[in-house]
């Protein structure tokens, strides 16, 4: 079966009839291996797509989606011109512009310097305990977070002060990017430890027999084993910046911190599925869905520029 | 290489490298101090932790926390439910993506670039929560286990993690076993799938660990207390600052209760995470290995 394929393929394009051919002969290909997959898509993700028309409607449940009545883009020019949004919407950028910046070099650094450990029992030791954080739900790590800065809480006993960090929208964007740096930087650093490990060892004796000291070796040996991977990171993460998860913030918000946790995703959920606002949370959640579709796009043009035209 | 290293460390090399490893040992020491002060905490007396905070007397140790926190049923529920819902999630994604990744990883796969492009897509855009909310509510899915197994079960990017994995498979294999007149459905489960077994666990693994963790979905579409996950019930106890009746109903004063209250908290927070954390060194190297798949790319 598969001898015969190949035969057509490589050489000439498929006519139609080889295409219905290869279809009939493999039918267990479509109907066994790939339908259920499909039937899930379809259901759970392209049903939705068109459940944005929501957006563009007052929507009730008895006239359902297709017979409820349009109201154009009414819930777009009311979130548009609402400071409350603009105000999400930067509380949204700003913590995962800055939660990349913090976040993003740490795991290179702790990739570089793992590198450096010689015993690999030490450093095993090591990994194990910095990957663990990874494996600690959200709800817990919220929860730790709460407890240690409650007011009487070990931090705040330390310092001899009593602040009630988790009321702050000062202290907001700090708990969480110091948080997820805690819980997620040495999981991140694997990839990095990895695409060392593989890097040609020859190069780094080399490099050592000529003298090179450890910011020479580090510059024209360590980095460059890494670069690509540092780069698509990067980007992978920059074009992921408006779809910042919403459990997380969601776990560490408090009535007080609103000012700064309350993010896009949260304000979602708070005015459809609390408020029953269906028509303007869906607008809201379909602009946010769209500026991450053309950031995606854009990050992915540029991978393709950056990896000679191949795209993710 | 290790003779040479040290040979040729000069002392200007030798300060940053004290630098460096000072550097990994405070973030090193920032992972290790919350996580053994929580687990002090939890065995420690609520009255002793209150005024005097960790204490090495072992007679200021107790195991009330532990006991309160396992006598209580919803603990035990929540447990219940996750394994149940993490084993029936991993068993339902991983079949079937890797069951959609062998089609998708032939080359002469008719439909393969149309298909990839309806999946690929999905992993751009998406309805949002409030359509998919509608949707699920419309299904009667609400209150049922298959709101959070279906929705998610099919991850576009395993099936890529699955496909990258089979191309690395020879050919040969599927050819041989044509001769012997095996189709496509038996060389899968006979040969593919045996061959498989390292990016099986990977996905495997990501899947449980994924749905023990998470919340939302759970959250939104179960309602019912008998159906909720430890992470709901965990949150009610961590985030919203409820115990569970139950657990302290036997203390009469408030400010006792406060006190027993906030102990508990460290002492859920130990039992809830303990089982991952005892089990996932066993399975690092299969999560290292997972990396290495997810960097050839797809």
């Amino acid at each position: 079966m598969n001898i015969l394929a190949k035969k057509k393929t490589s050489p000439v394009k498929r006519t139609a009839k080889d295409k219905l051919m290869y279809v009939k002969k493999n039918w267990q290909l479509y109907l066994f291996f790939l339908m259920p997959a499909l039937l899930l898509t379809i259901i759970f993700k392209y049903l939705p797509m068109g459940g944005v028309l929501i957006a563009f409607e007052d929507y009730n449940v008895i006239d359902g989606i297709l017979g409820s009545e349009w109201v154009g883009l009414e819930y777009f020019k009311r979130f548009l011109s609402s400071p409350d949004f603009m105000e999400y919407l930067m509380n949204t950028l700003k913590l995962s512009a800055f939660g990349l910046l913090w976040g993003f070099p740490i795991p290179i650094i702790l990739a570089l310097l793992l590198n450096r450990i010689r015993r690999e029992g030490i450093r095993k030791k090591i990994q194990l305990l910095i990957y663990a954080p990874n494996f600690i739900s959200v709800i817990v790590l919220c929860g730790m977070v709460r407890m240690f800065l409650s007011p009487v809480g070990p931090i705040n006993s330390l310092l001899g002060i009593d602040t009630n960090w988790m009321t702050m929208p000062s202290a907001f964007r700090t708990i969480y990017i110091a948080s997820g740096i805690w819980q997620t930087a040495g999981w991140s650093s694997i990839m990095y430890t990895a695409a060392l490990a593989n890097a040609s060892k020859d190069l780094e004796e080399a490099a050592i027999v000529d003298g090179a000291n450890i910011f020479q070796q580090i510059r024209y040996v360590e980095l460059p084993a890494i670069k690509n991977i540092i780069v698509i990171q990067f980007i992978l993460q920059a074009g992921n910046i408006m779809s910042i998860g919403f459990e997380k913030a969601f776990a560490l918000q408090t009535d007080m911190n609103l000012p700064a946790s309350e993010i896009l995703s949260t304000y979602v959920y708070r005015m459809g599925l609390l408020n029953g606002d269906y028509g303007y949370s869906t607008a809201v959640g379909l602009f946010n869905a769209i500026i991450n579709v053309i950031l995606l796009i854009a990050v992915n043009w540029v991978v393709k520029k950056l990896n000679d035209g191949e795209g993710l | 290489m290790e003779t040479r290293r040290k040979m040729k460390l000069g002392t200007s090399d030798k300060v940053i490298l004290g630098i460096g490893y000072t550097v990994l040992g405070i973030f090193v020491l920032s992972i290790l101090i919350p996580l053994v002060y929580i687990l002090m905490a939890s065995f420690m007396d609520p009255n002793v932790l209150n005024s005097r905070g960790i204490s090495l007397n072992f007679k200021d140790w107790t195991l009330d926390a532990y006991r309160r926190v396992l006598e209580n049923d919803m603990i035990w529920r929540g447990f219940f439910n996750s394994f149940f819902y993490s084993a029936a999630f991993t068993v339902i994604s991983v079949f079937i993506t890797l069951l959609a990744a062998y089609p998708m990883s032939k080359k002469e796969f008719v439909g393969r670039k149309f298909f990839n492009t309806i999946f690929l897509i999905t992993m751009f855009f998406g309805g949002g929560m409030i359509p998919t909310f509608i949707l699920i509510n419309q299904l009667h899915m609400v209150n049922t286990i298959w709101a959070i197994l279906l929705p998610g079960a099919f991850n576009v990017w395993n099936m890529i993690l699955a496909r990258t994995y089979y191309q690395s498979i020879p050919k040969e294999l599927r050819e041989a076993s044509s001769i012997d007149g095996a189709n496509e459905i038996q060389h899968f489960f006979k040969v593919m799938l045996p061959v498989c077994k390292p990016i099986i666990a990977v996905l495997a693994l990501w899947s449980f660990v994924g749905m023990w963790n998470s919340y939302f979905d759970a959250m939104i579409y179960l309602n019912d207390a008998e159906l909720q996950p430890l992470q709901l019930v965990l949150r009610s106890i961590l985030v919203q600052n409820t115990p569970q009746p139950g657990m302290i109903a036997d203390i009469q004063s408030t400010a006792e209760m406060a006190k027993v209250a906030e102990l508990l908290k460290y002492a859920t927070i130990v039992v809830s995470s303990l089982p991952l954390l005892i089990m996932y060194p066993f399975f690092q190297k299969y999560f290292d290995k997972g990396i290495m798949v997810g960097s050839v790319k797809g």
